[in-house]
């Protein structure tokens, strides 16, 4: 039986990647992202989103109960970062930032794990960031909104152990997509000094652990935060 | 409207009931306790109740609402704490769909 992958903002960068790896390998994909899907396969399914929007997501999850009669993974890949310091952070950047990541995170999990919970199977992988564990200067907000996920990550994946339903997080380095195009170069290589093993982060190492966090094997994987690189809270 | 919302959530609870051990609910009807005080469902078997309702209340009314609500594990102001209470909650949230 095919698997089916829930990832959001698959429109491009690690989202898109993974969401080609796993039709390529034969699952079910449904992605989606604010604009127009960029992916064609017979297996792929867009839905155009806002994943703070409560009722879209319910839509998007029902319709695709609806069809495929189940859901084996969720991605929570959408995410949005912001580099500024504290002090010139406006109000409305922090809530959408929080609104994306977290509050995202958390009305994809919430209605994804009803329907994982019926299955009685499921693996949610969040993501958070080096960027919390460092408490890296100039990404307050940004950090904290993952902050936010990790906690989330850790208490519900002992809510939802009861229904076999694993919950992690994966925690990447900088990897070279549209995120941060806007870093300054210096501030990239201050952050990959400060990693044990210093390099750019690839779509591979992503690719690694989400494979291990979703095999069926790692049904007693749960609650754990990954960060790539050798970084460590 | 009213007995059509009854008439869902009675139905389901006759599903659950058979999943549960023991039958807690008995025959379920309208005075039966749900949730809190005497109500014969714990916090697991009202989540996966919570579920199968939305998604019952979604094909047969053809709309979407989601069942949260911050007095949810309140012993006493649950909207979940009985088929009476639920009703209304339900009511109220297809209402202010329209």
């Amino acid at each position: 039986m095919k698997k089916v992958i829930l990832i959001t903002g698959t429109r491009k960068g690690i989202g898109k990647e993974l969401a080609e790896y796993y039709l390529s390998i034969g699952c079910i994909v449904i992605g989606c992202s604010r604009s127009p899907g960029t992916i064609l396969h017979i297996d792929y399914r867009h839905h155009e989103l806002d994943v703070s929007n409560e009722l879209d997501v319910v839509k998007m999850v029902r319709a695709t109960k609806k069809e495929f009669s189940r859901i084996d993974v969720l991605l929570n890949n959408a995410g949005i970062a912001s580099m500024n310091h504290f002090l010139t952070t406006s109000y409305n950047t922090v809530q959408n930032i929080f609104n994306t990541n977290f509050l995202g995170t958390f009305i994809f999990s919430r209605e994804v794990s009803k329907i994982m919970m019926k299955q009685k199977y499921g693996r949610i992988v969040n993501y958070t960031t080096v960027a919390s564990a460092l408490r890296l200067e100039g990404e307050a907000v940004y950090a904290a909104s993952k902050g936010a996920i990790e906690n989330f990550t850790q208490t519900i994946s002992k809510e939802v152990a009861p229904f076999n339903i694993t919950v992690n997080a994966i925690g990447p380095t900088p990897i070279e997509t549209d995120l941060i195009k806007m870093v300054p170069k210096n501030k990239i290589l201050d952050l990959l000094d400060k990693q044990a093993i210093k390099r750019f982060g690839t779509f591979e190492d992503i690719k690694n652990v989400i494979d291990f966090f979703i095999d069926d094997k790692s049904e007693f994987i749960t609650g754990q935060i990954i960060y790539l690189g050798g970084i460590h809270n | 409207m009213t007995n059509k919302i009854e008439e869902v959530i009675l139905n389901s609870l006759i599903e659950l009931n058979e999943e549960l051990e023991n039958n807690p609910l008995g025959s379920p009807s309208k005075e039966t306790q749900l949730y809190g005080g005497g109500g014969a469902l714990d916090s697991m078997a009202l989540v996966s109740f919570i579920t199968d309702l939305e998604e019952i209340i979604s094909e047969k009314f053809d709309k979407d609402i989601i069942l949260a609500d911050e007095r949810a594990m309140s012993q006493k102001t649950s909207p979940f704490r009985s088929v009476e209470s639920l009703t209304r909650y339900i009511k109220k949230l297809l209402e202010e769909l329209n």
